[in-house]
């Protein structure tokens, strides 16, 4: 590196790993060992109970207390999180959506103990609801009341908290639910178009002010492998977001109209097999989002190579970081321009972008809005559609995956000769000892100054007053995750989103249209032997609420010909138990992504049992460990799915043939 | 009656989950087994109803197009009713896919019913793309339900025949719109407006709009009653938000209404104009237009159907007699036709 280099280097981007998991003392020594390898700020992944508002005792917590993240339930918590880390000095991201309102209140309030001024606090509230609703699941209030939250955050913090980003508007999660670009950009503005139209709405930001109400907007983006045309839709968001800035909110200040994004790159196309080959695939994507300085990552947060197997340990974290760290300090990327202005090629595909895309959001603003759009199911049904596409691409072969249906001969990798140890694991005493924990937290808290405090948030929630010094004050006082969140529900109530599935169709083509007709004949002949057309109920157990999965497999079961009762996200084992044998079903078919399998399946199959079907087949479908996968089968489970079983026909077949051969052998 | 058959009836008074849910497989199933033991079942049922418009449960079917909240208004309906203390069961009906034979029912998504709960079942039943909608298992299905549940909740989809059926199964007829959706008008231009018992404008939460399709169905309904379009009094129409649970008493009420108004006589003279149908729809399945003329038309069928509903056998039993009858019209050269 000659000192010339050194000198015109632009800044590096923030680098963050997405962690958490356990409990906060062992999230914070995380933490402060990444931050040590030099990781330059924090992205904080908390459990599902944190995200949707349940204390670690709640029913449908279980089995998810400090699995795909760290539990939050208190003030306590938040303090062992941040343990011996300056609040002033870190770059905190949260990936925080319906309680991003409690969570922001329980970091102000530590601040507040530590006397630090919240006028430094520096960091990012996810706080997109909408994409919540269309796929990662983690909604708890109905569209308009998420809203108003969403707001109320935005204009407290533009106030107190002026460094904050208070929202992310993630496109990230559209992709992973099969966006294409076009529809990932065009979801993503017209979400920031909803939310910036109900901050104006409100009233109670003034003209200038809304400039920089503007400027604090920041997206998170992924990017996928194609990586020239990711590259090239960077650079389209940036010519879009000036678009909206100018033409729909007039914004006049250069500084507060610039396109701000943080990137977590693809999980989407990691692979279960040859999983050594993601860590190519995840710096390749990395590309996409630092070549261009146009376009450039303000932060990014790269996934491990073995997430499409279970939970990354630490060293597959460090692996990524290392990525970041070589090609912002290694390589002389920093030390140039802009490097495709002027290339008709990228200058080209870039137009065509902003072209479609501004084209669908004009079509969604037609429609009223994101929110509309979200109510009336359209977008959910389009991403269920383009992710059905995309399997199909990859089942036929159209689309080339190294290593799945692709030169798929391998040898044996040294990394994952023990598969058991290729991952993290997460104990499951942590819940009992979480729970444990809330219950001593809940005994030496002042009892008085709970109730005071949860009388004020209703009392914010049903008055329209800011939700955000009550939260502040109810996190002093002792309130807990689930209190905090269920003072809301009372007044808000809760919402369960269109699953998009209903109405999607797709067309498909070539190898896999055939099998579709050859499955089709198969199940009218199972039919015909069983007298009644086979039905199956797809159920998605626990409060995971990534439901691609569940919806493609619901889809097709009902192309094939089943009789389908898909239910939605966020069902209680009760409720599938119960579901399966009112409906009469032939087969269930569950899906569980957030490693909480162990504790759902079996107790979903003593309620069969219990309810007098313990004849009922049931497969299981998620990001399973081989381990688990064999424990799985020996409680009685037919078959274990997992991100490898990509073609999905052979699925369908194998679950036909369940069907047939649990009629032949019983009686009725 | 076979043991297994005792066994099951007693399970479905208890209203048993297992037991009731094994009879709707029966009246799925397609085979002769099955559609024997439903047949036998249903026999009895009748046999010890009567007609059974007394001691029977409720049956409301809530109808109206797509999008309109019906599942919604379902789930709050008989979230209700289980409230005021009576048992529930919910029969939703969805479209099947003509290609693939395959249909998604996606209606248990929106019923937020309390799984342990004993006194509330909940079932999908798909069209089977039948002609003239709802399947013939529908009928079976509801029967049976209404002998062991208080109130029976039929949701159906979409406009035009399905109504026609509707009214065949259930006491009220509901049909749902909502505000808006101009639905008022084409239903009164497709003559269904005089199927419908009741009027519901639902999603009342857009006010402005709801006043307004509430007041021009009303004076859609004035008109009509003013040119004679209804033998009895006028339907009534509401208004209801299945989001907030507003009016939801009101329709209760409204139901109720409806059932007094109709009476003992009417309710019992409508079930049995509703068998007639659904026989004579299983006649005309089972042996077509050809055996009808084969037995004297239409007339002569219908004549015969009815006599043997009045005699206490079920729908399924009564064609069953007649198919006999026609069997042997068939191959007695001699039989005289006019002497059925």
């Amino acid at each position: 590196m000659t000192h010339r280099a050194q000198e015109t280097r632009d800044r590096p981007w923030i680098m963050r790993t997405y962690a958490g998991h356990s409990t906060a003392r062992a999230s914070n020594a995380l933490y402060r060992t990444n931050l040590e390898k030099g990781q330059t700020g924090l992205s904080v992944a908390f459990d599902l109970p944190t995200q949707t508002g349940y204390d670690p005792d709640h029913p449908l917590a279980r089995g998810e207390v400090g699995k795909v993240g760290v539990p939050i339930t208190h003030l306590g918590d938040m303090r062992a999180l941040f343990d011996s880390i300056p609040l002033e000095e870190m770059n905190t991201s949260m990936t925080i959506n319906a309680t991003a309102p409690w969570l922001l209140a329980m970091y102000i309030a530590l601040a507040e103990e530590r006397g630090v001024d919240p006028r430094t606090l520096r960091g990012t509230t996810q706080n997109d609801i909408v994409k919540e609703y269309l796929s990662r699941g983690t909604y708890i209030f109905p569209p308009q009341h998420s809203m108003r939250l969403i707001t109320d955050v935005v204009i407290y913090t533009v106030e107190h908290v002026p460094r904050w980003n208070p929202i992310n508007i993630c496109s990230y999660h559209l992709q992973e639910a099969g966006a294409t670009p076009t529809q990932e950009l065009a979801y993503a503005l017209v979400t920031a178009i909803g939310v910036l139209d109900a901050v104006q709405a409100t009233g109670q930001i003034s003209e200038p002010r809304f400039e920089q109400v503007f400027g604090r907007l920041s997206f998170f983006v992924n990017a996928g492998i194609r990586f020239v045309e990711e590259l090239c839709k960077m650079r389209a968001f940036v010519e879009l977001w000036s678009r909206v800035a100018e033409q729909r909110y007039g914004v006049k200040e250069e500084k507060f109209r610039r396109f701000r994004y943080g990137i977590q790159v693809n999980s989407l196309g990691l692979t279960e097999q040859q999983p050594e080959n993601n860590i190519i695939r995840i710096v390749l994507e990395m590309l996409a989002v630092t070549l261009s300085k146009d376009a450039r990552a303000r932060a990014i947060q790269l996934p491990a190579w073995n997430e499409a197997l279970g939970l990354p340990r630490s060293w597959d974290q460090q692996w990524s970081l290392r990525a970041q760290q070589i090609l912002a300090f290694e390589t002389d990327l920093l030390e140039y321009g802009d490097l495709f202005r002027g290339s008709h090629v990228v200058e080209a595909k870039t137009q065509a972008l902003v072209d479609s895309a501004w084209e669908e959001v004009v079509h969604v603003l037609d429609q009223g809005g994101a929110i509309e759009a979200v109510e009336s199911g359209y977008v959910k049904q389009r991403l269920v559609e383009s992710n059905a596409v995309r399997l199909q691409a990859i089942e036929s072969g159209a689309q080339t995956v190294v290593g799945v249906n692709a030169y798929t001969t391998s040898e044996q990798s040294p990394l994952t000769a023990d598969l058991s140890r290729a991952f993290l694991s997460v104990d499951p005493e942590v819940e009992r000892a979480q729970i444990q924990s809330v219950n001593d937290w809940k005994t030496k808290r002042d009892a008085a100054a709970v109730r005071e405090a949860l009388g004020g948030l209703r009392h914010a929630a049903e008055s329209g007053e800011n939700i955000m010094p009550a939260s502040i004050q109810a996190a002093h006082a002792g309130v807990t995750t689930g209190e905090w969140a269920f003072a809301l529900r009372e007044v808000f109530g809760e919402y369960r989103a269109p699953t998009g599935v209903g109405s999607a169709h797709v067309a498909s083509r070539g190898a896999v249209e055939d099998s579709l007709h050859r499955l089709r004949r198969r199940l009218d002949d199972v039919e015909h032997r069983i007298g009644r057309r086979p039905k199956m109920l797809v159920g998605k157990p626990g409060l995971d609420g990534h439901s691609n999965g569940a919806e493609q497999i619901a889809l097709l079961a009902r192309d094939v010909g089943f009789e389908v009762v898909y239910e939605g996200i966020r069902v209680t084992p009760e409720q599938i138990a119960a579901s399966a044998v009112e409906e009469g079903v032939h087969l269930v078919g569950l899906s569980i992504l957030s490693g909480g399998h162990l504790a759902v399946v079996p107790e979903i199959l003593r309620l069969l049992r219990e309810a007098g079907r313990p004849d009922l087949p049931v497969v299981v479908g998620g990001i399973i460990p081989d381990r688990d996968a064999a424990r799985l089968r020996e409680a009685g489970v037919a078959a274990v799915y997992t991100p490898k079983d990509f073609a999905l026909s052979s699925i369908m077949e194998a679950l036909v043939s369940l069907v047939d051969e649990g009629q032949q052998h019983s009686a009725s | 009656m076979t043991r297994d058959l005792k066994h099951v009836l007693a399970g479905l008074r208890a209203r048993d989950k297992a037991s009731v849910a094994q009879v709707l497989n029966w009246v799925e199933d397609r085979r002769f087994a099955a559609q024997s033991r439903v047949q036998e079942l249903l026999d009895r049922l009748c046999r010890e109803h009567g007609d059974g418009a007394e001691d029977e449960g409720l049956r409301i079917g809530l109808t109206g197009p797509p999008g309109v909240g019906k599942s919604s208004l379902v789930a709050r309906l008989g979230c209700a009713y289980r409230q005021a203390g009576r048992s529930v069961a919910v029969v939703a009906i969805d479209p099947t896919s003509v290609v693939s034979g395959g249909a998604l029912l996606g209606d248990r998504a929106r019923m937020e019913f309390d799984p342990r709960d004993r006194d509330c079942f909940m079932r999908s039943l798909s069209t089977r793309g039948h002609a003239g909608g709802l399947s013939y298992a529908v009928h079976s299905a509801v029967q049976i339900l209404a002998s062991a549940f208080d109130v029976v909740l039929v949701e159906t989809t979409g406009v035009g025949q399905n109504e026609t059926d509707i009214i065949h199964i259930a006491d009220t007829v509901v049909l749902v719109v909502q505000p808006g959706g101009g639905d008022t008008l084409q239903f009164l231009k497709a003559g269904v407006m005089e199927i419908p018992d009741l009027f519901v404008v639902n999603k009342a939460d857009e006010t402005k709009l709801a006043q307004r399709a509430l007041s021009d169905l009303k004076s859609a309904l004035h008109t009509l009653a003013a040119v004679g379009s209804f033998s009895g009094a006028p339907p009534q129409a509401i208004s209801t938000s299945a989001r907030h649970g507003d009016g939801i008493e009101d329709l209760m009420n409204a139901i109720s209404a409806h059932r007094e108004g109709l009476g003992d006589k009417g309710r019992s003279h409508r079930r049995q104009q509703g068998d007639l149908a659904w026989s004579f729809s299983l006649f005309l399945r089972d042996f077509g237009v050809f055996g009808m003329n084969q037995l004297g038309g239409q007339e002569v069928v219908k004549r015969l159907l009815h006599e043997g509903l009045v005699r206490g056998s079920s729908p399924p039993a009564v064609v069953d007699t007649l198919g006999s009858a026609l069997l042997r019209a068939i191959r007695d050269p001699d039989f005289q036709r006019h002497r059925v």
